[in-house]
């Protein structure tokens, strides 16, 4: 479904060039929870926007993304518009920043379906209001009529996913949707995930720098680091037998409850 | 070893302007800490866990005597406290220089002596693990990871014993968050300080502290030694929390 071969991308406004993702090469099939994960200017957030054509005008790429048919790097912007939000689905990291703060959720919900399909007002509204109710919100009528500041920050990325899915996409883009919440927030965002995927087949293009979660989540994971792939594999086979330096660096420093850094008194010592 | 800090029956409240424009006179106080009452012992790395608004922060807040509404009894066993925040970024003045912002401190306590500061400051980096030659460097020259080692160095060169680090790791890649973690058990025991360590991530705390609180809604709903609280939580709440963090 998704196949990208040899990404670059490289920003001209610095001297020397960025190289921000070199030799990037990918393949997700339909249903498939694909998680990348890398430090922060690994390149993760990039290889996203590129594919929506959303990088800054001092961005160029090189090689191929092919969606469905199309190579989404050689589209003009308005056939990315028909693909973006219809296609592909994006939620960003900072549910509080991406939704408009003078539109209410429902406006806010039903934008997609306006750009993509010519429907009546009251069959957009329903359709808001289901997919607000399959984003697991309580009382999706009086969430309609919110503003954005009236929501917490779970409720937020609940609308996020209801507006990215309204039109059905059959590829989701999930930019560390849950790095802004709590703990157990962030698990039901990541149960509402599964069951999305589950329920109607939708693919997801997992980016997160935390490891648990994507463990969690994924059925493949792709490690990057500066802006390069450096090691991709079955969930299992990457987390319990890393190959690359780097993914052992980095999945030997995520904090668990196995063993403290500190030297902890021994009763005897106090 | 004595008692650094107590609290007891600690409450305090913020107070909220009323959103009508004609009444702006008119506040309601909302309630944030209900009822603390804990203390740390000098040399322990006691560790507060919550939800965000849980009050984590205020609580910081209150024991440095930021925030005017409260009544209780705090104890404070030293008269030098500082505090470490989550977001180095924003923490340091971009307009100065790394060695400025150490020496601000100095300056403060009216130590005149250039050369002495000089000196003191690049002592102070070089403990947190920094080149002598971030003297002359700005903050948007460093990486976050280097920044917070910058800010570990404010907390510290005054001499503090007791450091209130709010979340000092939240906002940094996992192998950096390693590497501040590790430099602060090592300064720690090098030391002997005391920290009051914040965070939402219960295996950071699990890493990094001796006893750990917890807190919901303002209140502290359990207190106890990290392995004990980890295996056998008493709250339910506790019990969320642990299962809900993987």
């Amino acid at each position: 479904m998704l196949d990208i071969n040899h990404l670059n991308i490289q920003f001209h406004d610095t001297e020397p060039v960025t190289n921000a993702v070199t030799d990037f090469s990918l393949q997700m099939k339909p249903g498939e929870i694909v998680g990348i994960v890398g430090e922060s200017g690994s390149g993760k957030t990039m290889t996203a926007l590129s594919m929506m054509g959303l990088l800054n005008r001092y961005a160029k790429t090189s090689g191929e993304i092919w969606f469905q048919g199309k190579n989404l790097l050689e589209l003009n912007n308005q056939e990315l518009q028909r693909i973006r939000g219809k296609d592909i689905g994006m939620i960003f990291q900072e549910p509080m920043t991406s939704l408009n703060p003078v539109l209410r959720i429902g406006e806010q919900v039903e934008e997609g379906l306006r750009l993509h399909q010519e429907l009546t007002k009251e069959e957009y509204r329903s359709q808001a209001l289901k997919m607000l109710q399959a984003a697991e919100l309580p009382n999706p009528e009086e969430v309609y009529g919110k503003y954005p500041h009236e929501l917490s920050g779970g409720m937020r990325q609940r609308v996020m996913i209801a507006s990215a899915l309204i039109c059905d996409p059959a590829l989701l883009i999930a930019d560390e949707p849950t790095t802004a919440l709590d703990v157990t927030i962030q698990r039901q965002i990541i149960q509402l995930l599964k069951w999305i995927n589950q329920k109607k087949g939708t693919a997801i293009m997992f980016i997160s720098h935390n490891l648990g979660v994507v463990q969690e989540l994924c059925d493949r994971v792709v490690v990057m680091y500066k802006g390069k792939i450096v090691e991709q594999g079955y969930i299992d086979d990457v987390f319990y037998h890393p190959q690359d330096d780097y993914t052992k660096r980095l999945l030997d420093a995520i904090p668990t409850r196995t063993h403290s850094l500190r030297r902890r008194k021994q009763p005897a010592d106090i | 070893m004595g008692t650094i800090l107590e609290l007891r029956h600690v409450n305090s409240w913020y107070k909220i302007k009323s959103k009508n424009p004609f009444q702006s006179n008119a506040t309601r106080k909302k309630q944030v800490l209900k009822d603390i009452s804990f203390s740390i012992q000098e040399g322990e790395i006691l560790g507060l866990v919550g939800e965000s608004g849980c009050g984590k922060s205020t609580l910081a807040k209150t024991i440095l005597g930021f925030i005017k509404d409260v009544d209780g009894t705090i104890v404070r066993g030293t008269d030098q406290m500082q505090m470490i925040f989550q977001d180095p970024y924003g923490s340091l003045n971009p307009s100065k220089t790394i060695g400025w912002i150490l020496e601000e401190p100095l300056r403060m306590q009216g130590k005149t002596d250039r050369e002495m500061r000089r000196e003191k400051v690049e002592k102070m980096l070089k403990k947190v693990g920094l080149e002598p030659s971030y003297y002359n460097r700005y903050p948007r020259e460093l990486s976050g990871g280097q920044r917070q080692r910058v800010s570990i160095a404010i907390a510290l060169i005054q001499g503090s014993k007791l450091i209130l680090a709010d979340e000092p790791v939240s906002a940094l890649d996992v192998t950096i968050q390693k590497q501040i973690m590790e430099l602060m058990l090592s300064l720690q025991e090098e030391l002997g300080l005391t920290y009051l360590f914040i965070s939402h991530d219960l295996n950071v705390i699990y890493q990094m502290c001796d006893r750990v609180m917890v807190m919901k809604n303002g209140r502290i709903v359990e207190i106890g030694d990290v392995e004990q609280v980890y295996t056998k939580p008493k709250s339910d709440y506790t019990k969320k929390l642990l299962e809900a963090s993987c």
